[in-house]
């Protein structure tokens, strides 16, 4: 089936977009959210697993206060109100890889309520509302043998891996998002993006999509403006920024075409696909699974200290939007430069450049420049360039020595990119320093003005501006390795000018 | 040597410290009493004739290296089929787990091991303990020792007819409506539901998690006190587990055997001593009741009114709690598998085993319980249930501020003959009718034997404030001081 989509601006002008979403984020304990079974990625399948995580008759459950403390303090981080008694739910449902075939989760009593997250897009600050914060167990996976996909479909074998079971499973869900416009898909990788980053700053998480440490369902709805909103999808299996961004704006376009052909949405589960940025439909909703959730009766109830919360509010890192605008400010960048230092995706670096001794400037000239369009030539991220801020502080160092121009720093810092070696290294055994001695230089400056007599006497009569010939001959001559600065001076000096 | 099998577990633990007999001795006059009589009364579903031996060698190699061994060193028990024991074959006297053996012990088997005390076997029980006549178990019934042709109470039937079957001195049960109580009222032994969080539920296959209680069993009051001792107490691994030390019942079962009651307020369940109960029941409770007037206690009537509540609001939390619980039994990890031909669906194969693997009283409490937790329903059902046991909460913390304990027989009548109720859900359910209020509310509660009707037993129930448990040991010892013990006709 091949429909023509309509074009972005025109299902932006058309119709509003609402959007939600749902993260779930593993964390990184020790040991598993109901039993001491270790937490690590990987593993032989069902070597990580004891009687409470394979569901095994008689076994129970004890909640992992390391992980209750792990939530509470992302709840504070997302401006929540913290339950002072709460309580897990079961969630009912047969699955072979839900090893009891029910899921420990939370349903009306999350231990994080009514939270807020700023988030920055276009230079506006968006404030993304997160209704509910809750704690529950992961499922382990099932991997489906025999067929050609790798799905249920066709297989002739299922075997399941409960090494994932029972790892904790925070999820973070937020209020409907309603008003972005055309920005809808940028809100929501800024979202994400920000919510990721906050997390990796508590440290409760490594964070990583690709490993599926952070998770993302995305809901989409279209509306036309002044009524109700539309009936919304979940888009599933996106996970990446990148992806998140596609799927809200492949999904505004899909359900347009549907809206324009005058269908209507189905209330559905899709999910994303990365290689083509299209959704395909999942389970439909419409007959909704009745999870007849009720408390978990073999867990008491979690009813965490108000002081120990203070506790942990109290002794929050200082978090990412703070920590940037305190950057911002100690740097002396106006909101646009800032902005592009963000998306270039360079805040850590600068920041570790300066701390290992770079003016702000300097740093975020080498990484905003030569640094960003090598990163960009090459496709990586800036922070996989290959270049470390240590090194850039390094290079910095040299030119503040004089041992560097500007344009023998470039030199060094391709080597350094090309990884071979440290700033002072590539110099050295590319005999790329400076050329100090001004001796060597007098007699290099003597022998252009000797050679261009023409020029000298221009120069001699008043015309300071016909220096510059006079200075690139001796730039020729020293291949570069002097600094253009001195040879300046010494040209006008030797010909008795006041420069 | 006297008969080994006709003794106290107090008395055979002291021969055993004594070196007057070997833990050996004991557990062969165990097993030779089960081969010799279990074939009419089906106490057990799995004896452990190695394992017991084993542990009763290492019981005696122990004492003989004179090392310092627990109180009930050397006594055999039996467990209810309800506990998972490592290697031991574990039912739940159901089909859905025949041949599983455990990976691990549940922490009670633990403790039982670390005592030194020899599990005979795995005993006998209503399917996944739902059932008041063990009637439901997939493996046949029990019966009851004083007359083959009654039931012996369910769901622990079988822990309760070993012991009158003299099969073996202590057992292990499981109480979540009545099932350590009422079996042991109808075989004329001693049955104990501790408070709630006393004794650990970890590896106790769950039927209703936040009413499930395992309890001892025994012939006497501070046998009773001294396994309570040894298998009670905090557990890491179960999160309803209380983290306080188990009040001393042994002391207190030894203060009540000194015959004095004195200062102790009683009172009587004005609900349970009306019609409910048959009349034989009832004169062996006022019997009872003037013994303990005798003794010293005062004997007040207590109303709570909401405790005619308590069967309705129980046969929702229940169910709804045990179709959740059985969810996991879908032959994807452990026991029975049926119909997995390699061209059936998983949800076949899952609905197959589980309607091949469930006996009829299961499946129509997971159906009871998966429609009243159901959307839409479930604030009218297990909502509207979960405040009744508020309610019944509320009556029994009133009751405890006017008496120390509460009394009421423990079940509303005698034995009843095989097969009179199997047909009458309802009926069944009412032989649980004066011990469920106390699950609901999670205090503790005895059933000690105390009287005779139609020549068959009668119990007392004693009820305490949670985590009081020694108060009605001390009640039911003075009790048991008073009219005695109570031996079944010979087998």
């Amino acid at each position: 089936m091949t429909t023509t989509l309509p074009a972005y601006d025109e299902v932006v002008a058309r119709y509003e977009p609402v959007i939600g979403l749902e993260t779930h984020v593993e964390l990184g304990t020790n040991t598993k959210m109901f039993c001491g079974c270790p937490t690590d990625f990987g593993g032989e399948p069902n070597t990580r697993v004891c009687p409470v995580c394979l569901g095994l008759p008689g076994s129970l459950p004890v909640a992992n206060k390391a992980a209750i403390e792990a939530i509470i303090r992302i709840g504070l981080a997302l401006n929540c109100s913290i339950a002072e008694w709460c309580r897990f739910a079961r969630k009912n449902y047969f699955y072979p890889d839900m090893p009891k075939n029910f899921q420990i989760s939370q349903y009306d009593e999350p231990i994080c309520v009514d939270g807020y997250l700023d988030v920055e897009v276009g230079g506006e600050t968006v404030r993304i509302e997160i209704e509910r914060v809750h704690l529950e167990e992961d499922t382990g996976k099932t991997l489906h043998v025999g067929g050609a996909t790798g799905r249920i479909h066709g297989a002739t074998e299922s075997l399941v891996d409960y090494n994932r079971a029972g790892i904790p499973l925070v999820e973070i869900v937020t209020k409907p998002i309603a008003g972005t416009g055309s920005l809808a898909p940028d809100v929501a990788r800024a979202y994400v993006a920000e919510l990721r980053d906050v997390i990796r700053t508590l440290g409760v998480s490594d964070v990583r999509m690709e490993e599926g440490s952070l998770r993302c369902d995305v809901n989409t709805s279209l509306n036309l403006p002044g009524q109700e909103w539309g009936t919304r999808t979940e888009t599933k299996n996106v996970n990446s920024l990148r992806s998140v961004e596609r799927a809200v704006r492949s999904e505004m376009l899909r359900q347009a075409s549907v809206l324009d052909a005058g269908g209507r949405i189905t209330q559905e589960t899709r999910h994303f696909h990365e290689d083509t940025g299209d959704t395909t439909p999942g389970r439909s909703k419409e007959t909704a699974t009745d999870y007849r959730y009720f408390p978990e009766p073999d867990l008491v109830p979690i009813a965490p200290d108000p002081a120990w919360v203070a506790e942990l509010k109290a002794a929050l890192p200082e978090l990412p939007r703070v920590h940037r605008r305190r950057l911002q400010q100690q740097w002396g960048l106006s909101d646009l430069d800032m902005q592009s230092v963000l998306n270039a995706g360079a805040v850590e670096l600068i920041e570790a450049t300066v701390a290992a001794g770079t003016t702000p400037a300097a740093a975020r000239k080498w990484w905003l420049g030569e640094l960003s369009r090598r990163a960009n030539e090459s496709g990586v991220e800036l922070a996989d360039i290959g270049a470390t801020p240590k090194q850039v502080a390094e290079l910095q160092g040299l030119v503040d020595a004089g041992k560097l121009n500007d344009k023998l720093a470039r030199a060094v810092l391709e080597g350094v990119v090309d990884g071979e070696g440290s700033p002072t290294e590539i110099m050295t055994n590319r005999g790329l320093e400076v050329v100090s001695d001004t001796g060597a230089l007098t007699a290099a400056v003597d022998e252009a003005i000797a050679a261009n007599p023409g020029i000298a006497d221009k120069i001699r009569s008043g015309k300071v501006a016909a220096a510059g010939a006079l200075v690139g001959a001796v730039m020729k001559t020293t291949r570069g390795q002097a600094d253009a600065k001195t040879v300046r001076e010494l040209v006008l000096e030797r010909l008795g000018v006041q420069g | 040597m006297s008969d080994l099998t006709r003794m106290t577990a107090t008395e055979i633990a002291a021969l055993v410290a004594g070196g007057e007999t070997s833990a050996v001795e004991v557990t062969r006059a165990h097993l030779d009493r089960i081969a010799a009589v279990d074939d009419r009364v089906h106490a057990f579903l799995h004896v452990d004739t190695d394992g017991a031996l084993a542990a009763a060698r290492s019981v005696d190699e122990r004492r003989a290296a004179g090392e310092e061994l627990g109180p009930l060193a050397g006594v055999p028990v039996a467990v209810k089929d309800v506990l998972a024991t490592r290697g031991v074959p574990t039912t739940v006297g159901s089909k859905i787990l025949e041949g599983w053996r455990p990976p691990y012990d549940a922490t009670i088997v633990q403790r039982l091991r670390d005592a030194g005390t020899v599990m005979l076997g795995k005993t006998n029980m209503d399917e996944f303990a739902m059932g008041s006549s063990t009637e439901y178990s997939a493996y046949g019934p029990t019966h009851n020792p004083w007359d083959l042709s009654r039931i012996p109470g369910g769901s622990g039937g079988g822990s309760a007819a070993a012991l009158a079957a003299y099969e073996a001195p202590l057992a292990i049960g499981s109480d979540t409506g009545g099932s350590i109580r009422q079996p042991g009222a109808v075989t004329g032994t001693v049955g104990v539901k501790p408070t709630y969080g006393g004794t650990s539920r970890y590896g106790l296959v769950a039927f209703s998690s936040s009413l499930d209680t395992p309890g001892p069993c025994a012939r006497t009051v501070l046998d009773a006190a001294l396994l309570h001792q040894v298998i009670g107490g905090h557990d890491p691994r179960d999160s309803t587990s209380i983290p306080q030390p188990v009040p001393d019942v042994v002391a207190a079962a030894k203060l009540g055997a000194t015959g004095d009651l004195t200062g102790v307020r009683l009172g009587i369940v004005s609900e349970f001593v009306g019609e409910g109960a048959e009349p034989g029941v009832m004169a062996a409770f006022r019997e009872s009741v003037d013994a303990l007037a005798k003794l010293g206690a005062e004997i007040v009537e207590v109303s709570c009114p909401t405790f005619a509540y308590a069967l309705p609001a129980y046969y929702l939390i229940a169910p709804s709690e045990c179709s959740s619980n059985l969810a996991r039994f879908d032959g994807v990890r452990f026991g029975l598998r049926v119909g997995d031909d390699g061209n059936r669906s998983l949800e076949e194969v899952m609905s197959l085993t589980r309607e091949a693997g469930f006996g009829p009283e299961v499946k129509r409490r997971i159906m009871i319980g998966t429609y009243a937790l159901s959307s839409g329903y479930y604030d009218a059902y297990y909502g509207q249930a979960q405040k009744v046991r508020t309610l019944i909460t509320r009556d029994f913390t009133t009751a405890f501020e006017r008496v120390d304990a509460l009394i009421s027989p423990t079940t509303p009548s005698v034995a009843f003959p095989m097969g009179a109720r199997t047909a009458d859900p309802y009926q069944m359910y009412l032989a649980d009718l004066f011990t469920i209020p106390t699950n609901l509310y999670g205090g503790p509660g005895i059933s000690v034997p105390c009287g005779l009707s139609e020549g068959l037993p009668v119990g007392l129930q004693v009820m305490a404030p949670t985590m009081a448990d020694d108060r009605m040991y001390r009640v039911a010892a003075a009790l048991e001081s008073a009219v005695g013990t109570f031996t079944p006709p010979a087998l």
